[in-house]
């Protein structure tokens, strides 16, 4: 069946995020100046004004900041998925990024905030990678 | 800043003609009952209106519908929280003579979906490229993300968060306009059908059909008003992101920037506040919200709504009309915190028994919109 969720559609700043991620590489840019990660990417540092952005590759490794398990209420395309995690994971290198927490019982008791997870590549169509991630 | 206290007051506040489930009404319609009702509770004429703010629709949408050319308007609109914060600029507007008698007002079909406003953004947007594709639910998810960061950090357990549905419940069952007025429990919230963890359905606000307005004008001129005027003491607002994932930290919200400003400007303490509404889209939303505007310490919200606290005879009433929880929720809610507040600071209920907030005299309305992003905080006082 194809692939039926919400897909996103890169711009002009975001094009490598997701080249990366379909090369199976998570890039996150880092501030020339302030050395601060920039995620989701900007033409712009939002902690420090700067214009001085660098791409660099992360290590995909990461811990459980905050989660939510849905069960009702999804967006339509996700109902039959229903339950799943939908979590902010803080990568080893300070970016925060939302995303699903695979190979996890969809649970309270099973899903722990500060958890250790790595980044699993989702090909979900021809030409997206979505990074999902699984508990390490 | 001082100057601005107190000299834009309210005269009149209203809902549409009906609340609720209402199919055979569009969203302007109910837009439309609510200001001419708000003008009525004021003793004046829609066509006295020369400020228009709105947010969902636009200042234009609003103005062309009712057939009045305002010379002042503002369509600031970052969800829930706008008419708050709409609030305290016709309150800046009319202290400054750019304007009178300024209409806000908010409705929606948001339950019956009749001639809805636009919604929605695209996939290439910051929102479509980096977080729909994770299946989110709307603003339940990520205020129940927000939550888990909450419960981690400080213990705070769902119990707690039922204390404040529990509370509002109560107040809801004194007011015959409220949604759902039958008596709840701690254990009905924490066993009701789980939306999206750590919320349960009692946890969330209603989804409801409804509109409301209120009308502002300059202290000198509410005096000339039907109704005892209520005045504009003191307002803040505050972001600090648009998407959840965005939020700088899910346990400090910006109710933190907000509040401070309205409770200088107004020259108030919280112990000052006798009455408070609090935009309460879900559970949390309210826990947070009391921290972060420093009615308890950070982390101890959780134990400050312990045992009913914030229920009628409790000790800090909130939510005295049921909130979004119990009263009515049509998707953006802010506007109902100011008509209640106003309601209480008038003594409207003084013949109701505990529906009236006994001797109310200063009141605190608080608006949360968009995903935590942005707070409108204002204190109102009897004149």
């Amino acid at each position: 069946m194809a692939y039926d969720k919400p897909l996103p559609v890169p711009d002009p700043v975001t094009r490598p995020f997701w080249d990366g991620l379909k090369a199976h590489e998570l890039r996150v840019q880092r501030c020339r100046d302030c050395n601060d990660a920039v995620f989701y990417p900007r033409a712009v540092c939002p902690h420090c004004g700067s214009r001085n952005l660098a791409w660099t590759v992360c290590s995909g490794r990461g811990t459980v900041h905050a989660f939510t398990i849905a069960h009702r209420g999804t967006p339509a395309a996700f109902r039959s998925a229903a339950p799943y995690v939908v979590a902010m994971v803080e990568l080893e290198e300070g970016a925060r990024l939302m995303t699903n927490l695979v190979e996890v019982e969809p649970s309270p008791e099973a899903v722990r905030i500060g958890m250790p997870v790595e980044i699993v590549f989702d090909d979900v169509t021809d030409t997206v990678t979505l990074a999902k991630f699984r508990p390490r | 800043m001082m100057g601005l206290s107190g000299r834009a007051a309210i005269v009149g506040v209203a809902e549409s003609d009906a609340i609720g489930i209402l199919p055979d009404k569009s969203t302007l319609q109910l837009v439309a009952e609510a200001s001419l009702n708000a003008v009525d509770d004021a003793g004046l004429s829609v066509r006295d209106v020369d400020a228009v703010f709105a947010a969902g629709w636009r200042p234009t949408e609003v103005a062309e519908y009712l057939g009045i050319a305002p010379r002042y308007f503002d369509g600031t609109q970052v969800g829930g929280s706008s008419y708050v914060i709409h609030l305290g600029h016709a309150a800046t507007a009319i202290a400054n003579g750019l304007c009178e008698i300024a209409l806000i007002v908010h409705g929606e079909s948001g339950r019956s979906r009749v001639g809805m406003f636009p919604e929605g953004g695209g996939p290439q947007l910051p929102a479509g490229q980096f977080e729909a594709p994770f299946g989110l639910p709307g603003a339940v998810g990520a205020y129940a993300m927000a939550c888990s960061r909450h419960m981690h950090e400080f213990g705070t357990t769902r119990e707690q968060l039922a204390e404040i549905a529990v509370a509002t419940r109560k107040w809801a069952a004194l007011n015959p306009k409220a949604f759902v007025r039958d008596k709840l429990e701690i254990a009905d919230v924490i066993d009701a059908p789980l939306i999206c963890w750590p919320f349960g359905k009692l946890d969330c606000c209603l989804v409801t059909d409804a509109a409301g307005a209120v009308i502002v004008t300059s202290l000198e001129r509410a005096r000339d008003c039907r109704r005892r005027p209520i005045r504009v003491l003191g307002f803040g607002e505050g972001l600090d992101h648009q998407m959840i994932s965005e939020m700088p930290s899910y346990v400090h919200g910006p109710g933190r920037i907000s509040g401070p400003p309205a409770f200088a400007m107004a020259g108030v303490s919280h112990a000052d506040i006798d009455v408070s509404q609090i935009y309460d889209s879900f559970t949390y939303t309210v826990l947070l919200t009391l921290e972060d505007l420093g009615f308890c310490g950070k982390g101890e919200g959780g134990l400050f709504v312990s045992g009913q606290r914030t229920a009628p005879g409790g000790d800090f009433p909130l939510n005295t009309s049921g909130g979004g929880l119990s009263y009515t929720h049509p998707g953006m809610f802010g506007i109902f915190t100011i008509i209640e507040a106003v309601r209480q600071l008038r003594h409207d209920y003084a013949d109701h028994g505990p529906r009236q907030v006994a001797d109310a005299v200063i009141g605190l309305v608080h608006g949360t919109g968009g995903r935590l992003s942005a707070t409108g905080t204002a204190i109102l006082g009897r004149d």
